[in-house]
This record gives C-alpha cells, structure tokens and sequence, in this order.
C-alpha cells in the first residue's frame, strides 16, 4: 500500500525563497499542513500560558508575599485559563484530528479544505485578540490592559460598571471568534467522517481515533454555540445597554452562569475525548493485542458524550439550586464515571495478556491511566453535593481539574507527540530525550498537583493573590510551586527534543511502531495527496490484515 | 496515588505546627458534621476502587511486559468479552446508586432543614471587598465579624443566614461551620449553623469578586448564650457621645467619610461601607485584613492601598492633625 512519494516539505525545499515558502504555508488548504499549523500555534501559546502559571506559583510560594500586584495576579490566572483552554488545549486537538483523520479512513483531504484554513485562521486571530489585549485595552481610555475577570468570566463581574475599559471585551471578542473557527472545524471534521472514507471503511471498521474525534466534534456544535450566545448577550450588555446578566435591573448572574457551564462542562469531555482517542490507538500497538472490546468503546465514547451535556450545574452546586436540582446534577455526574470507567478497564484488558513495549509514547500513556484514573475519582468527590459545599472553589478543585487536564490531557498530547511525530516529519523524537522529559514531568506533576489538594482542604479558596500566614497553606504551596519548575524544565526538554530531532533524529520510515492504521502505509511525511491509490480496507486494523495475511483481522469481527 | 493517600490522612498532621483553623475535616457544626461524614463514605468507596483498579494496572503493567523471550512474536489477539463488559459495567453502576442515595439523604437534611422558631436570624451582604451583617429581629448592623451564639442540642439556637450582595458575587465559607453558599445580586440564599464550641472561626470569601478577593476574610465569634446576650446589647446601643473627641467627630462628619459609613445616632449614615457605629468592638478593620490598632486605622484612612491595594475606600489625604482626630474619635465607637 505503500506509495511513490512527492515530498512537500516546506523546510527542506531550499532552493525556493523563504517568502514563498511562508506564502505557502499562510494560503495552505492542505489538511496535514493546517494540522502542523493548528499544532505549532498551540505550542506557542502553552509557552505563554506556562510563563503565566510559573508567575502565579512564584506568587502563592509564601504567604503575603508581593511578587507581582493583586490586579497582576488577577489578570494572570485569567489569561492562564483563557490560553490554556481556548489556545493551546483545543487548537492542539484539533491539530491532531485535521492532520489524522483524514490519514486514518484513507482520504486526500478533509470535507471541505477552505473551511479548514478559514478555521483555523478565524482560532488564530481570536489567540491574537486576546494577548493584543495587554497592548490594546491599554492604549484605549479606561482601567487595565489584559482581561481580569477571570475565564469563567462570571456576571455581574463583567458589567461594564466593575470592569470599565476594553479588557473584557477583548476577552468576549476572542472567544467568540475562535468559538466559529471550532464550529467550523468540528462541521468539518463530522462532513469528513461521514463522506470521506475509503471502500470498505463501514463505521464499525473506523479507528476508535476517528470515531472519538466524530463524538467530539458533535460535543463541539453543541456546546460552543451557547457559548458564542452568551458572548453576544454580554457584548449587547455592554454596548447597546441590555440587562441579561445585570442583576441591578432584573437580569439574572445565574444565567450567565447556566449559559457558561453548559459550554463548560461539555468542553471538558471535548478535551478529553481526543486524548481518550490517543490511548486508544496507542496502547494497542505498544500492547501488540487490538483494542479490547471496541464496540463498547464506542458505545462508551457516544454515551459519555450524551450524559456530559447534563452534568453542567455540578459546577453551581454551591450557587443556591433547591435540593432536586442538587440531587439531579449528583446522579448525573456520577454517571458519568460509568462509561469513563469503562473506558479505563477495556485498556487495562487491552494490555492484559499482551507484550507490553515500554517506549516514550506507551511511557506517558501510563502516566495517563494512572492520573486519570485519581482525577476521576476526585471528580466523584466532588460530584457529591455536598461535598462539594466544601471543596468547590477551593485549591481542591483546582488540583482536580489539573489532575485531568495536566495528567490526562496533556500526558495524552505527549503520547500523541512521540508516536506521531515521526508520521509527521520522517524523523524519529530522542527516545533518551524523551524519558528525560517524562521523568522529569512525571515528578513535578505530582509534586505540584497531588499536593496542591491539601491546601484546598485547609480552606484555601483559589484564585486569592495572597494568604494569611498560619493557615498551614504556606509550606505545601511552596512544595507545589517547586513541582510547577521542575515541569518547566521537563517542558522545555520536550521543545528542545522537537526541535533538535527534527534536524538530526534519526530516519522513521513508513511505520516505525509496527502499527496497523492507515496512516502507516503511506510515507513519513505523507506526500500531499496521502495516498497514490485510494486504499481498500476489510477490517479495523487493515495493516495488520497486509503482515498477517494467514490471520486476518475480519475473521474475527 | 500521593493523592489519595494525603487525601486520607488527618490534614492537620501535615500542616504547620500552629495548626489550620480552616480545616474541613474538623467539623464543629451540624451542616459540616454532616459533610464530613458524607465525605468519609465517599472517600472509602472511591479509596476501594482506587486500590482495586490501581493493582490491576501494576499487575498488568509488570505482568505483561515484553522481554526477550516474547518480544519477536505477537500475542494471541483477543477482541473482547461481553461476560467481562457486562460485569465491569454493573458493578460501576450499583455503586453510583448506592453513593447518589448517601449522598442525596445529606443533601436533603442540609438545604431542606425547618427553621427552628429560636433560630437567630442573619441577613448577610456581601460587598466588594467586605461583609455586612444584619440581625433583622434585634435590630443590628454590623460587618466583617459575624456573632452567633453556640447551640445547645437540647435547646438549638441555630443562626439561619440570608444571603444577598450588594455588586458581584461572593461565597461564604466557613469550613469548620458549614459548606460555601454563594452570594448573588438579585438571587437571595440561604444557609444555616449551629456550631457546638464556643470560639473564633475563620474562613473567606472563595467566589471570585474582583481586585481583592483575597482580602475579604471571615470571621466567626461563637459565643456562649450569656456572651452571645451581652453583645447584643451592646450592639443595640446609639453610638458612643464622648465631648473629648468632639474635633475628631467634625473632621468626620465635614468629610465624604459620611457618604459611605455609619454611626447611629449621628448625621453619618452611608451604606456604601461598614457601619462604624461599634468598630472597636472588632478585632481586625478592612475585613480581616490588618487589626484593629490605632496605628492600622492611620495607615488605612491615610492609604488603605498601603494594607489593601485596590480597595474601594479612598485615601482621605487629610492633615496629620486631623487624622489623629479622627483616629481618636474612632477609639471611642465602642
């Protein structure tokens, strides 16, 4: 299947002049291109969100300490969560999917290649409004520069009465913009798994990535649009004088609230989903045994999708719902953690049996099962109603959803990193480099968050500047902000291992995993139509059929 | 792992010497009592799955491993178990019904508990950056440092809190009485305490609110019923009149401090900041964030940014003079 290959790749192509090789890659409709666009856009991003977190621990290491000004730190944890979330977290994903899925069901592009590149310019333009913030709101009339509300931007906070100036319209104005680029990007990742896969790809054959990546893009149109609602009613709030969220002339804070979280906590099933859709195909091929039980995977997958959009409110447990609505978002939330379950045992089933590999990519797999399976189980604490009287808003919460986005979210995006690297550049990741960075990450991932849930269960509220001394906060945070360095180091290890294996990692071949999905037939970078032939496939793991041709996969599904 | 095994040790042994007083484990209320209780269960159930999926991951991972026996040779390709999915499917879901209905029970006995007819009565205002009191029924107005007085379980006097705010939103928390409930311009709250001890209780605002969020601090006074009755008349009392500060009392009564403060029975009565008619009747000023010592109340009229950048109090820029008038005539709002 392997095909006769027209590398394009801008970087080596030396003799053209850099500007048209920047031209190319600014006017790109190329999937795999935008991918490496979306990918390396989040990247640079996670450096300022990263910088942003390090200024907060430096802040919280001791009691009453002045680093930096409370209307500094304020405006950090906000532009902390705002990138981490809407620009480095969702681009980084939606890199992934442009550049596999299309790769992954044997198509040349996605559905519709100029949405793509329209999608991804409107995500960079909202990155570029938010951070052009600090210079903007600034030069503008009125108080402050980069938004201060922080990222759930809660009314009547973001009243203009107590956020004069632009901050928090540049805040309302980037999440809006990259809002229709991740609306336009999910149409089109669901237009490209519907339409676009290869004879003999029926759903049941799709890679669980693909059918992970449809659920999320479905969560995506469902869950960004009372996002972008709220945004305009804010923005009309603010400048054509409405009073949806003005509680002073009979708006109501709450519904903001509702609005938010019905964005919210779907979002988070639309990080994760992915990052689930990375273990999935990962962990097989270091196990060398298929996913086990892939039917109730996807089931799994679709049903996590359903129950998350009524789970919202568990984040307002403490807003004042009567006992009915509290009871109803417990048992909801609760489960959830079912087919989440699921999930975790049909990986350990997968590895059970199997001729465990461990390379860097199944290495931060690990750390995911592990991690994953702690956040989860915080996140049933917390789902307890009342228990959640006392941890909600307090650094308790605040280290559980790190728990899930740091240890599962973003040691998924490391797996994904190593494993599909070499797919995207030819070149293989510095193995040696690359426990380095797992080693080093894995430490200061625990040292920071596991101990960050102490101090929440002290009775430190987050999002505080500073503390009174006494409290018994003040040795545990400068633990955490310690393990906050050390994965600064193991982070710049990571950039270091990119950059320096791109250059001289060694040669990757077509499938250096020995992995059976399509995107390992084709060339290491894939030439711009992916395939010379379109592929025809018979099962779910098609190049295993193609090296075990006495033991086919479709004997068995 | 650390997690959960720092989750489930007493707290206190790994903070500081002096020992937090914010503590959620060391429930000194019915409504915390509950929670604490709540919480035990769910951290066993949740600590069980814990260690079971936690072995199995190990097991698997050691087991499992490739070596050089294995490693030029596939594994016998297993697709699944419908026995097995069933099984790790039924399980999970009986224990979310067996912690939803746990949980649902506690949640019911909290938020839906009757007000006794002894119960006291407390409007709570939450304001950028500090807390008004108001006790309906005896006719007070306070801020920052809630009185209540302990509740016998003979004779319950539990202290039953409304809950509204004057701009953004706050959250009361006092973990040691009670879980957070948050206060919202426009949605009143409500929640209750009936702590067991006598004593100072600490805790904060945890809702985001603006530039000091951090420095709005909480303070609980449980007081014994004969304590609880003394301040109360003390409270109910018009402000001070002592003829010795009379220039001080001018310089306060001639300046905008009257457009925000109180002192009953004078002509300030501003509503935009604590009322000041007891002040010295607190321990700490700005909401907990410096104490109540004549030096402090200097530095904050002169530059509340100096104890609390960012507060809503103005500096009053007044002469050293007139200051110290006004410190004094403060020193005698008793």
């Amino acid at each position: 299947m392997s095909s006769n290959v027209i590398t394009i790749q801008g970087l080596e192509v030396q003799e053209k002049p850099w500007v048209d090789t920047l031209h190319e890659w600014v006017t790109t409709v190329d999937h795999k291109r935008l991918g490496i666009l979306y990918i390396v856009y989040a990247l640079v991003f996670l450096l300022f969100g990263g910088i942003e977190a390090i200024v907060i621990r430096i802040q919280l290491m001791h009691s009453h300490n002045n680093f930096v000004s409370p209307q500094v730190f304020n405006r950090m944890f906000t532009m902390h969560g705002t990138t981490m979330i809407f620009f480095v977290a969702m681009p980084i994903l939606f890199g992934f999917a442009n550049y596999l899925v299309p790769l992954m069901i044997g198509a040349r592009d996605m559905a519709f290649p100029r949405l793509n590149a329209f999608s991804f310019w409107l995500s960079a333009l909202g990155g570029f409004l938010l951070y052009f913030s600090v210079v903007g709101a600034n030069g503008l009339y009125g108080a402050g520069d980069a938004p201060d509300v922080g990222w759930w931007a809660y009314a009547p906070l973001t009243a203009r009465a107590f956020s004069p100036g632009h901050s928090t319209d540049y805040w309302t104005l980037a999440l809006l913009v990259s809002g229709f680029g991740s609306i336009g990007t999910a149409i089109n990742i669901i237009a490209t798994v519907l339409c676009l896969r290869c004879p003999g790809m029926k759903l049941s054959r799709m890679p669980l990535l693909v059918w992970l990546n449809l659920v999320m893009a479905g969560m995506v149109l469902i869950a960004i649009t009372p996002l972008s609602a709220a945004q305009i009613m804010l923005l009309i709030d603010r400048y054509l004088g409405g009073h949806f969220f003005d509680a002073q002339a009979g708006g109501s804070a709450v519904l903001w609230m509702h609005f938010f979280w019905i964005f919210g906590h779907p979002e988070v099933y639309v990080l994760i989903i992915p990052c689930f859709a990375f273990m999935s195909e990962i962990i097989p091929v270091f196990s060398r045994k298929p996913i086990f039980g892939y039917p109730v995977m996807v089931a799994a997958t679709v049903c996590i999708g359903f129950v998350s959009l009524s789970v919202w409110a568990h984040h307002m447990f403490t807003v004042g719902m009567n006992s009915y609505a509290n009871s109803f978002f417990t048992i909801t939330t609760m489960a959830v953690g079912v087919p989440t379950g699921i999930k975790i045992f049909n990986w350990i089933g997968t590895m059970w049996g199997g001729r465990i590999q461990f390379r860097t990519p199944m290495l931060f797999c690990i750390g995911f099962l592990f991690q994953f399976l702690i956040a989860g189980l915080t996140g049933i604490m917390m789902a307890a109603a009342p228990f959640d009287w006392q941890l909600s808003l307090s650094y308790f919460v605040v280290a559980h959803f790190h728990y899930v986005i740091v240890g599962g979210i973003l040691f998924a995006l490391f797996a994904a990193f190593y494993y599909w690297y070499p797919k995207i550049t030819g070149r293989m990741l510095s193995e040696r480099l690359g426990k380095w960075h797992f080693w080093l990450f894995l430490i200061g991932f625990h040292l920071t968050f596991d101990v960050m849930h102490i101090p929440g269960l002290l009775g430190m509220p987050r999002r505080i500047y500073t503390y009174e001394p006494g409290r018994g906060w003040d040795t545990l945070n400068l633990i955490v902000s310690i393990g906050a360095f050390i994965q600064a180091i193991a982070i710049l290890v990571f950039v270091w291992n990119l950059i320096s294996s791109y250059f001289n990692g060694a040669k990757a071949g077509n499938d250096p995993w020995d992995a059976w999905t399509l995107e390992w037939s084709t060339s290491s970078p894939p030439p711009a139509y992916n395939f010379a032939t379109v592929p025809v496939v018979a099962s779910r793991r098609p190049l295993w059929d193609l090296k075990h041709p006495e033991d086919p996969d479709n004997l068995y599904e | 792992m650390f997690a959960l095994s720092s989750v489930l040790l007493p707290p206190r042994s790994l903070a500081e010497p002096s020992h937090s007083l914010t503590s959620i484990f060391s429930p000194e209320s019915t409504p915390a009592k509950s929670i604490f209780d709540l919480s035990i269960f769910v951290l066993s159930i949740t600590g069980i799955i814990f260690v079971v999926v936690f072995t199995l991951l190990v097991y698997s991972i050691f087991k499992f491993r490739a070596n050089y026996a294995n490693a030029d040779r596939e594994p016998a390709q297993v697709y699944g178990s419908n026995q097995i999915e069933m099984a790790w499917t039924i399980i999970p879901i009986l224990i979310v019904v067996v912690l939803f209905l746990a949980t649902a029970r506690v949640i019911h006995a909290i938020q839906d508990a009757p007000e006794p007819a002894g119960a006291v009565q407390v409007t709570a205002i939450g304001h950028q950056y500090w807390w008004e009191f108001r006790y309906p029924k005896l006719g007070i107005v306070t801020a920052n440092e809630l009185h209540v007085p302990v509740s016998d379980p003979s004779h319950p006097t539990p202290t039953f809190l409304r809950l509204l705010s004057a701009d953004t939103d706050h959250s009361f928390w006092i973990p040691e009485l009670a879980g957070k409930t948050d206060l919202i311009p426009n949605h009143p709250n409500r929640m209750w305490m009936d702590p067991y001890h006598t004593g100072i209780f600490l805790g904060q605002c945890a809702q985001y609110c603006g530039t000091q969020h951090a420095k709005m601090l909480l303070r609980v006074s449980v007081d014994s019923p004969q304590d609880f009755a003394a301040w109360v008349r003390g409270q109910q009392q018009l402000a001070v009149q002592d003829p010795s500060v009379m220039t001080g009392r001018q310089v306060f009564e001639h300046t905008a401090c009257i457009n925000c403060h109180t002192v009953s029975g004078t002509p300030a009565d501003g509503r935009f900041g604590p009322d000041l008619t007891h002040l010295m009747s607190r321990t700490t000023i700005a909401a907990g964030a410096a104490e109540n010592t004549p030096e402090n109340l200097r530095l904050w009229i002169q530059n509340p940014d100096g104890i609390k950048p960012g507060s809503l109090m103005p500096a009053m820029k007044l002469s050293d003079a007139d200051v110290d008038a006004v410190v004094n005539y403060m020193k005698t709002l008793r």
